[in-house]
């Protein structure tokens, strides 16, 4: 789905369509508050009480990434020697069409028919389900709420929870319309859940190629780690013949230490779990003895941008581990959930990827507008990354590239206010009531307020005044 | 204590009232207060929508007032808004870095350490404050903003002043501390998400202190967003700064209580 949504849509019509459908911001908002409280419970639990707590965590793990992402080209190398040392295949791809290409190649050169696929967002990246179908493979999601966007013909709205913008009732009517459920299914999740199992299963089964993303991967022993709460995971890169690996090339770690830290605070940010549910660990495809595992595995390490911005301003959105722990305290992703930011990831984290990531997008510069610049996805980040800094840097190359309009609008208004006597002029109240009404009737700006606002009145005297009289 | 007001541009033009409340609480702490008008705006709009240069350029101007303030011997700038002593203090430095202004930056680091939030400074002196006392009982819910949260990370003294005024009954309600969705230009940019922000804060305060008389917090400009917001949905909100709630409750200020609300 990648870019699909940002073509011929704005930032302002896609928030303003999703903030429109009340049942979307309930089923958004209830979602959020559930993961968000399960999160400061699981933090609470890292408390020791001597500040060596879940903020200390935090640093360490902020220092973890900087440490890995300082020597990135060094651990990348090592990463994919050990996975050749394995028997496995690396393919470096500079973009996301290289990517695709690669996978598409494996899944043909195998006669698959059938593809399972394991939650990754990076695959959503390079858009790589319509490439496979292109290619005659049938593509099946397997995480459940990845099943569910994939049925809807959406894209995830949540990094960690693609359907969360849905409730039961539309879960169970979807089952219903788009794979012939019983139309009297009923919307307890343990029933949608077990309906949904069984369908997954017989995939599972028939499935020629495994397709994963990778939550971390291990330098020190060439292993990816999938994290899942469903297992998925698990019989993804177990069952099928051929396992393809599409890993973020910042998602690294040096070795299992490293990697242990980074998987506790992935699982306590996300969903306020110890350790996720499954947590599978993949060394090189099957070896002589071993009873399952795929035949062939191959890695993909994906560029697609990241490599620039290494040691440049925005380096440290490299250090993102997709906890989706920004999305969930939010204010302004709460109201309007992830397709409104109009690419792959939402909140926070996508208000800076997106313009970083999807560059060749002209609309994607103004997703960094989606803030007010509130500071809670700062202190919810697992590793501290500056994201209110990074959007701000974003606005400014944005605004370097703002049209004249835009421009001379800041550029008067910083002349007049850069001059103490000009303030006092356009701020007297007989001024405004010369200019400032007329201008507001014209100014987008000013009926973008007057939308559902009604517009302050300026005081008959301002403070300065009250205050040259003597207070 | 001499201090040096930063106003600021929102509460000069749009609620002179929260700045002469301020004084007046500011000398009955002990302060003398000056207030140089060579001081503009902190240039947090073109700030926050990535206008450096035009940023920097309003802010050298209220950088320089302040500073003549400090010069001349003013052992602090007080201002009566979280989001424009953020900007002072934690984003003045940043800004002039950016736009290639050593001295500048420099310089705003000298005054950013001197920068405090008019309820961190009172509370830092409250000792000083005469008995505080509202004649007519007021029941308040505040709205804590997000700069001063969690950029100055001055989260108790709102609350604590407000509690310790005799018959202001300060209300505890799930939201108080979410965002308005004022957030400066975000509130032009995209006024629907913007508004719904808004509309949820209203909610979540109907539902969690519908008994409040009146709304409270530090930031003028979240309390007009709100009080806007309210207005144009037909269901006026009765908001006032700190600042005036310890104003009305100075001794001998009793008959003044409960006038000169806003937004209703």
């Amino acid at each position: 789905m990648s870019g699909h949504r940002l073509a011929g849509t704005t930032l302002r019509s896609r928030t303003a369509a999703a903030v429109a459908d009340e049942r979307l911001r309930a089923n958004v908002a209830r979602a959020v508050d559930r993961f968000a409280s399960h999160r400061l419970r699981g933090l609470a639990e890292l408390d020791d009480g001597h500040g060596g707590g879940p903020d200390a965590l935090r640093r360490a793990a902020r220092a973890v990434k900087a440490d890995v992402l300082a020597r990135l080209p060094e651990l990348l190398e090592r990463f994919a020697d050990r996975v050749l040392d394995l028997g496995g295949h690396v393919c470096w791809a500079p973009t996301a069409a290289d990517a695709r290409r690669y996978v598409v190649d494996v899944v043909r050169s195998t006669g698959a028919r059938r593809v399972a696929k394991s939650k990754s967002m990076a695959t959503e990246e390079i858009d790589l389900n319509p490439a496979l179908e292109a290619a005659g493979a049938e593509v099946v999601e397997t995480d459940l709420g990845e099943w569910i966007v994939q049925l809807a013909g959406e894209a995830p709205s949540h990094i960690i929870a693609p359907a969360l913008h849905k409730d039961r009732h539309q879960i169970r009517d979807l089952f219903v319309d788009a794979v012939a459920a019983p139309a009297d299914l009923p919307t307890e999740p343990a029933e949608l859940v077990a309906f949904a199992r069984r369908r997954l299963r017989d995939v599972f089964l028939g499935a020629d190629v495994g397709v994963t993303g990778a939550n971390v991967a291990v330098a020190s022993t060439g292993s990816i780690v999938l994290v899942t709460n469903e297992g998925n995971g698990r019989l993804v890169t177990a069952l099928p013949r051929v396992h393809v690996v599409v890993l973020g090339m910042e998602r690294l770690a040096a070795d299992w230490d490293q990697a242990e830290l980074l998987l506790a605070l992935l699982a306590r940010s996300a969903t306020g779990q110890r350790l996720s549910s499954y947590t599978s660990v993949v060394t090189g495809p099957r070896g002589p003895g071993e009873v399952d595992g795929p035949e062939e595995l191959h890695v993909v390490i994906l560029d697609n941008g990241r490599s620039e911005l290494l040691g440049g301003e925005h380096h440290e959105m490299l250090a993102c581990i997709r906890c989706g722990a920004c999305l969930n305290v939010c204010p302004v992703y709460r109201q309007t959930g992830g397709h409104a930011y109009g690419w792959v990831y939402p909140g926070p984290m996508g208000a800076v990827l997106t313009p970083l990531l999807a560059a060749g997008h002209p609309e994607a510069a103004e997703v960094a507008d989606a803030s007010t610049l509130c500071g809670a996805c700062m202190d919810a980040c697992p590793v501290q990354i500056p994201l209110q800094d990074l959007l701000l840097s974003l606005r400014r190359t944005k605004a370097e590239r703002a049209g004249r309009a835009e421009r001379a609008a800041w550029r008067t208004w910083s002349a007049a206010w850069s001059d103490p006597r000009r303030y006092a002029a356009t701020t007297r109240a007989a001024t405004w009531g010369r200019w400032a009404a007329p201008v507001a009737r014209h100014l987008p700006v000013a009926r973008r307020w007057a939308s559902g606002r009604t517009v302050p009145r300026p005081a008959g005297e301002r403070f300065r005044d009250r205050w040259r009289r003597g207070l | 204590m001499r201090v040096s007001l930063l106003i600021t541009c929102v509460a000069d033009v749009l609620a002179p009232e929260v700045g002469t409340a301020a004084v007046r609480v500011l000398r009955a702490a002990g302060c003398e207060v000056t207030c140089n008008l060579d001081q503009t705006c902190c240039g947090q709009p073109a700030w926050n929508a990535g206008f450096a240069e035009d940023a920097a350029r309003v802010a050298r101007t209220t950088l320089a007032a302040l500073e003549a303030d400090l010069d001349a011997g003013a052992e602090a700038v007080v201002v009566p808004a979280g989001s424009c002593a953020t900007m002072v203090r934690v984003f003045w430095p940043e800004l002039f870095e950016v736009v290639g202004d050593h001295d500048a930056a420099a310089r705003a680091r000298r005054v950013g350490e001197r920068t405090r939030e008019l309820s961190e400074l009172i509370d830092a002196r409250a000792g000083a404050l005469p008995p505080l006392r509202l004649a007519r009982p007021l029941r308040v819910a505040l709205h804590a903003s997000c700069h001063m949260l969690r950029e100055l990370r001055v989260a108790e003294p709102p609350g604590r002043l407000a509690a310790a005024v005799e018959g202001c009954e300060v209300l505890d309600w799930d939201g108080a501390d979410r965002c308005c969705g004022f957030g400066g230009t975000f509130g032009v940019k995209l006024p629907e998400a913007s508004v719904a922000m808004a509309d949820e804060k209203l909610r979540a305060l109907a539902e969690g202190a519908p008994e409040a008389d009146v709304l409270v917090g530090c930031d003028t400009s979240c309390l007009v967003h709100l009080a806007a917001r309210a207005e144009a949905t037909g269901r006026p909100l009765v908001v006032r700064h700190l600042a005036e709630v310890l104003a009305d409750a100075l001794p001998g200020d009793g008959e003044r209580s409960g006038g000169g609300e806003r937004g209703s």
